[in-house]
């Protein structure tokens, strides 16, 4: 029944810019401090009190715009978003309403085509229109359990109350869940390469809400949508908006009709629950915030972030791809993380050995962070040293095998690779004249075969490689004893 | 009483002989003060043993070094929508009934540190919104002419101190006249400054974009002295601007009213004004071209609409400026509630009085989704048209000359079941904090039931010395020397 039916998906996603201090007053911006010890007059909302913009929040704003394809306005205007809630000390939000920070981006996103496990199949690209990216202050939590008498009380933490956010919305330009899923990596990744976001949806600085509709495919009209929250991971939204297309499509075709509502994800029963009604929806009273004066940023000032942000990380992987000639996969996982691209091409340039490097990084390096549960920029092996490993074995001084193992030890100890090889003595002998005399003992000691081999049983060649490396306990170079050998065993 | 002369001037001269001390200004300033609350109910708060002990400090030899300080002993009295730590801010509200900031205004900074005393707390009407006092939840404040007659308002308490000679100097806020209209109701001087010419910061917000922090004083000179102490650029209020501030007072002796125009825009002298009013300040006039001013025909065409618009925009800021009181973190909150919105609705309901609770509807109203468009974006489209008649004016003179107020003082209930006759109060002053303009309210005679009568010289932004010279020089020229029948018996 779904082949009839086309999901229609857009998405907000709320990023904290990932200032010290607040984005109206000075206060803390810290994650896991006592209730209510970061907070000031401006931040508590008390009377009388003031807000005036953090110009950090513009340059980390200014960096999200431009690493999502924004345009950002030369003029925008902050507004008030009026709504009583207890974790909103003034009674209002400062917003963006009509005159966004930025706005009409149009991004390139990768996506792919999964099978029903969810197993990439193939990717390909993707164009998405971001409407807007705004900025506004987060409001405080509101606390209900854990704490005396929450059974007649509830309790107010405002330490939250006015961290800086970006809010990042988009045309309804999804069909699938798992178009949404890559575009929201791909923004996370976005945010963190140019250092404007932490983006971790686990400490809850960034939220995600998808507006969810369905139609028949022959339909041009968008159907009814509904509001999706508490979308906690990637990967809740992937599940919700799935799980909210199946319910849609299932109410419609059994004559029910769709209502406008808000709709929370419950992860554990994996549905989604009516929140509010469309008749309980807020009207906001949007007006332009009097206390501050209209975000004001120069063309000068946008070129001189643009020229200050590294390379984006869509643009990497192309290069990657190109100068390296690496793989789609290789240069995307190379370029999932900016630290993680910055060691690749330090450790590619210290081997002369691109594609060797990129190997060595996904198979090895990357496990072994993993296990220990160490970040690419704080990985005691540095990208230098691994480069040096990769030189020393594609010079033949050891095997790819020995090299494993080095590099555990230098993961362990933070000694270099030559230290290793050479307090290990697994140095490969590559001396002509070393191997050359192994050869004749070990032909001198076994006549017969040599008999045999030069009349024309080839197959003995094996066997004379495996006595010589016996012979050399392990150290002789293979590549040499092979090239040796031949000539030996060719002569008579 | 023991202060025959109460300028700031004359006190700063005996303190400095010798003559009199600082805890002896202070005493005698305390002893006024609790002598005739009963009577003017002028105080919600004398703080006896702050300004005693500040007293004291002051009296202490001055450091070596220590910058010369404009106002050292000087009594002053702050209306009590301005925070000052450790003292009340009930801004006449129940709602904030028992509100003590934790943190002081920027123009209280300013002043303690140019060595002011704060006597007390002055009534006002609550939230500043009203016109005679009589909105304070602590009970209306009676003006020291005729106690059966209102002070005006909102900051009537303030004008009542300074008009009863309690105290030389006092602080009020202006959103739509609330200083220049009161003063011209008690017979003193009152100065509105270019909006962003002195910090709003610690003054609880009603208008944002009209409210400014402004001064009583019974003389130009000692309006200009406070002024002068407080106006600056603060980074704390986004909305201050950069722009130097003269030295009022050395500029009040040059040149005086020789050779200046003055506009005066006739269409404002007719239907609604007081016969005695419109005497007594086309003598003004007269007596401005006896001092070599030229006078000149200006008009203001959209001033008509300056109420309708005032009310518009002022109460659509109050109704989100409002909303931080909501009984969660400070302030009164209701005894019975069983749900939040419960809570809300009770604690507003008890707490806020009936012209807050009108005005946060009306604002509430023109901000509502489907009427935003047809109030408050055409109110702000006039405020525009207001303010190009101002600058339009202002290029042909260096001040507009109207009266203060259509009325002198009228009686303690007159108008209270007439909210729109009330407005109208305000008629020639709004259009001054419509266009962020300056203005001062100048004494200028008695009508036959010996009421002040006023009137007002605006200016343009940032010309507060143009003002202050202009209405020197009327001072001057025809000082106010009458007293109100109160002190006059009570210094006998």
């Amino acid at each position: 029944m779904k082949e009839n039916w086309e999901a229609v998906i857009g998405l907000e996603i709320h990023a904290q810019l990932s200032t010290e201090t607040k984005i109206f007053c000075g206060c803390a911006t810290s994650f896991g401090d006592e209730p209510n010890a970061n907070t000031c007059p401006v931040c508590l909302g008390l009377p009388g009190a003031l807000p005036v913009l953090n110009n950090h929040v513009v340059d980390l704003g200014a960096r999200a715009a431009l690493s999502l394809a924004l345009h950002i306005n030369e003029e925008s205007v902050f507004s008030r978003k009026n709504y009583f809630y207890p974790d909103l000390p003034k009674g209002y939000q400062i917003s963006q309403f009509d005159r966004p920070f930025s706005e009409r981006g149009v991004l390139e996103v990768m996506t792919a085509t999964r099978d029903e496990a969810g197993h990439v199949r193939e990717w390909r690209p993707m164009t998405v229109r971001i409407t807007r990216m705004h900025l506004e202050e987060d409001a405080g939590k509101n606390v209900h359990e854990g704490l005396p008498d929450t059974d007649r009380y509830s309790y107010v933490d405002l330490n939250r109350a006015g961290t800086p956010l970006a809010e990042i919305v988009t045309e309804p330009d999804f069909r699938s869940s798992w178009e949404a899923y890559d575009y929201v990596n791909h923004v996370r990744r976005a945010l963190q390469w140019v250092g404007a976001s932490d983006a971790d949806m686990e400490k809850g600085n960034l939220r995600c809400e998808a507006n969810v509709s369905v139609r028949r495919k022959s339909e041009e009209q968008f159907g009814t949508k509904v509001e999706l929250k508490n979308l906690n991971s990637v990967r809740f939204m992937q599940r919700a908006i799935e799980y909210e297309i199946d319910r849609q499509i299932k109410l419609i075709e059994s004559g029910g009709r769709v209502t406008q509502e808000t709709r929370l994800w419950d992860d554990r029963a994996g549905e989604t629950r009516v929140m509010r009604s469309k008749e309980e929806a807020h009207d906001y009273r949007y007006f332009p915030e009097p206390d501050l004066q209209p975000l004001v940023v120069t063309p000068e000032f946008i070129e001189s972030v643009r020229a200050a942000m590294p390379e984006l990380p869509e643009a990497r992987r192309r290069r990657f791809m190109q100068d390296y000639e690496l793989s789609y996969n290789d240069a995307a996982q190379l370029t999932s993380e900016i630290a993680l691209a910055n060691y690749y091409e330090l450790t590619a340039k210290a081997a002369s050995n691109p594609r060797g490097a990129s190997n060595w990084i996904r198979s090895e390096l990357l496990r072994e962070l993993e296990a220990a549960d160490v970040a690419v920029a704080d990985s005691p092996v540095k990208p230098e040293e691994l480069g040096a490993l990769v030189r020393i074995i594609d010079e033949g001084g050891i095997s790819g095998k020995q090299g494993k193992e080095v590099l555990i030890e230098m993961f362990a100890t933070g000694k270099t690779a030559a230290a290793i090889v050479e307090e290990r003595g697994l140095a490969q002998v590559s001396d002509t004249g070393e191997i050359e005399g192994v050869i004749a003992e070990v032909l001198a000691a076994n006549p017969p075969q040599v008999a045999q081999y030069r009349a024309g049983k080839e197959g003995l060649f094996g066997f004379f490689v495996g006595q010589v490396m016996k012979a050399s306990k392990g150290k002789a170079n293979p590549k040499l004893v092979n090239e040796l050998l031949k000539k030996k065993l060719s002569e008579s | 009483m023991n202060n025959p002369d109460h300028t700031i001037e004359s006190l700063s001269l005996r303190i400095a002989r010798g003559e009199t001390t600082v805890r002896a200004v202070t005493d005698a300033a305390l002893d006024a003060a609790e002598k005739l609350n009963d009577t003017l109910n002028a105080f919600l708060q004398i703080d006896r043993a702050g300004a005693t002990r500040r007293a004291d400090e002051l009296s202490a030899p001055q450091s070596v070094g220590d910058a010369p300080r404009a106002l050292v002993g000087v009594p002053i009295a702050v209306k009590d929508n301005i925070c000052v730590r450790g003292l009340q801010a009930s801004c006449g509200s129940r709602i904030l009934a028992n509100y003590h900031p934790p943190y002081d205004a920027t123009v209280i900074e300013r002043l303690s540190a140019a060595g002011a005393v704060i006597i007390g707390k002055t009534n006002c009407d609550e939230f500043a919104m009203g016109s005679s006092n009589e909105n304070s939840a602590f009970g209306p404040v009676r003006n020291p002419w005729d106690t059966a007659r209102v002070p005006g308002g909102s900051s009537g308490g303030s004008a009542a101190t300074v008009a009863a000679r309690i105290v030389p100097v006092a602080l009020g806020s202006e959103t739509g006249g609330s200083v220049r209209q009161p003063a011209s109701l008690c017979g003193i001087v009152g100065v509105k400054p270019t909006y962003g010419r002195v910090s709003r910061y610690g003054l609880v917000a009603f208008g944002s974009s009209l409210d400014q922090v402004s001064v009583f004083g019974l003389t130009v000179r000692d309006a200009a002295a406070v002024l002068g102490v407080i106006a600056g650029r603060d980074p704390h209020d986004a909305t201050t601007a950069d722009v130097p501030v003269p030295d009022y007072a050395a500029e009040l002796d040059t040149e005086g009213a020789r050779g200046a125009r003055i506009g005066v825009p006739r269409a404002l002298f007719g239907d609604g004004l007081d016969d005695e009013v419109r005497r007594s300040v086309e003598q003004s006039i007269e007596a401005y071209r006896d001092l070599g001013a030229e006078i000149v025909d200006v008009e203001l065409p959209h001033a008509k609409y300056s109420i309708a618009v005032y009310y518009i925009i002022a109460t659509a800021e109050a109704s989100a400026n409002l909303a931080r009181f909501d009984g969660v973190r400070y302030g009164h909150r209701t005894e019975e509630a069983r749900t939040l919105s419960e809570m809300y609705r009770r604690t507003r309901d008890e707490g806020f009085g009936a012209e807050v609770k009108r005005r946060i509807m009306l604002g509430t109203y023109v901000l509502s989704s489907g009427y935003y468009d047809a109030y408050y974006r055409k109110a702000q489209q006039v405020r525009t048209l207001i303010k190009k008649d101002f600058l339009d004016a202002l290029a042909q003179c260096d001040a507009i000359l109207t009266p203060t107020t259509p009325t002198p003082a009228f009686l303690l209930g007159e108008k209270t079941d007439d909210p729109l006759a009330m407005y109208l109060s305000d008629i020639y002053t709004c259009t001054a904090n419509l266009a962020g303009i300056p203005g001062i309210a100048v004494p200028c005679g008695l009508s036959s039931t010996g009421l002040p009568i006023g009137f007002q010289l605006l200016g343009r932004h940032w010309g507060e010395a143009t003002l202050f010279r202009l209405a020197h020089a009327y001072e001057r020229a025809q000082p106010f020397t009458a007293r109100p029948p109160l002190i006059a018996t009570s210094e006998d």
